[in-house]
């Protein structure tokens, strides 16, 4: 992180290559390309280190260990939610002759970890029938638009449901479990 | 029947199934009383109706070459819809494009002038 002159803060630009990020980006460049060869995987990762240079992230910081089956539980869950909800809200739309009600709710994440709190954003968008209205990174708090609630039962299920997306994520991110040693964390 | 025969099936069932979701988020827009329960009629069945029509496409050509392009589209789609989505909403709520005698419960309004701290970390 550097200052700049007008007192605004903007991530360091040296140091800002990431090696994972560059590789994904050569391989991407090559599946737009549809053909890995030579030339193609070193245009995309000269390309990759060139973004990198031009925009710089601050740098991706894994909250724990990556647990591969729980990986394969989320996408599960995720896309048997996405199914079911999708049908849901068509049925919304098809049933013409009542108005929707919806609710706007607020959810606590219990993870502090910013990775955590962008993924279940991230799921709470994709799945149909809630968006996201209002993020706050300083308290990791969401505000959820939810479609087809109807009472206070209603808005408890919808707040329990990001809740468990949020378990699964960090299941799957290992993020209950720490492998920094907490001298390293700020 | 050979296995083609089935996957050919298959891909028409996905077709069919990206169609009619298209459909319904077209009613939807017109159907849903405001802004944001349009957003859900506009921007989830469309996601699982592209959804639908890449896993179609990747059945029905069965090419290795395509299936990278495809897996490509989806996550761009996946990462991106998101976002736009978070923007527009927010920005929704804050013009006051919101229906607030369809709502059953409204815990942002109350805390709206909250002030986030700016800067990444």
């Amino acid at each position: 992180m550097r200052t700049m002159r007008d007192g605004t803060q903007r991530p360091r630009r040296k140091g800002a290559v990431q090696a994972w990020t560059v590789a994904w980006m050569g391989v991407a460049w090559c599946l737009l390309w549809r053909d890995f060869s030579v030339a193609n995987l070193l245009s995309g990762v000269a390309l990759g280190l060139l973004v990198q240079l031009a925009f710089p992230l601050p740098p991706l910081v894994l909250p724990g260990r990556i647990r591969p089956l729980s990986v394969l539980v989320f996408f599960a869950r995720f896309t048997a939610d996405m199914l079911r909800a999708s049908l849901e809200v068509s049925w919304q739309v098809l049933r013409w002759w009542r108005p929707p009600r919806s609710a706007v709710l607020e959810v606590d994440l219990d993870s502090d970890s910013d990775l955590v709190l962008t993924f279940v954003a991230l799921v709470t968008s994709l799945v149909p029938g809630s968006v996201v209205v209002e993020a706050r990174r300083s308290t990791h708090t969401l505000f959820v638009h939810v479609l087809d609630v109807v009472d206070d039962a209603g808005v408890e299920d919808a707040r329990d449901h990001v809740l468990a997306v949020e378990r699964r994520v960090v299941r799957a991110l290992g993020a209950d479990r720490p492998h920094r040693r907490p001298e390293e964390t700020r | 029947m050979s296995w083609e025969t089935v996957a050919d099936l298959l891909a028409a069932v996905c077709f069919l199934g990206a169609c009619a979701f298209a459909l319904i988020a077209a009613l939807g827009m017109s159907r849903f009383p405001d802004l944001l329960t349009r957003m859900h009629a506009a921007t989830k069945p469309q996601v699982v109706g592209l959804l639908l029509s890449l896993v179609g496409l990747a059945l029905r050509l069965r090419e290795p070459s395509v299936l990278g392009l495809i897996v490509l589209i989806g996550a761009a789609q996946a990462v991106t819809s998101p976002v736009s989505s978070h923007m527009i909403a927010r920005a929704a709520f804050r013009a006051g494009q919101v229906r607030r005698d369809l709502l059953i419960t409204d815990e942002l309004s109350k805390v709206l002038d909250h002030e986030e701290p700016r800067g990444a970390p």
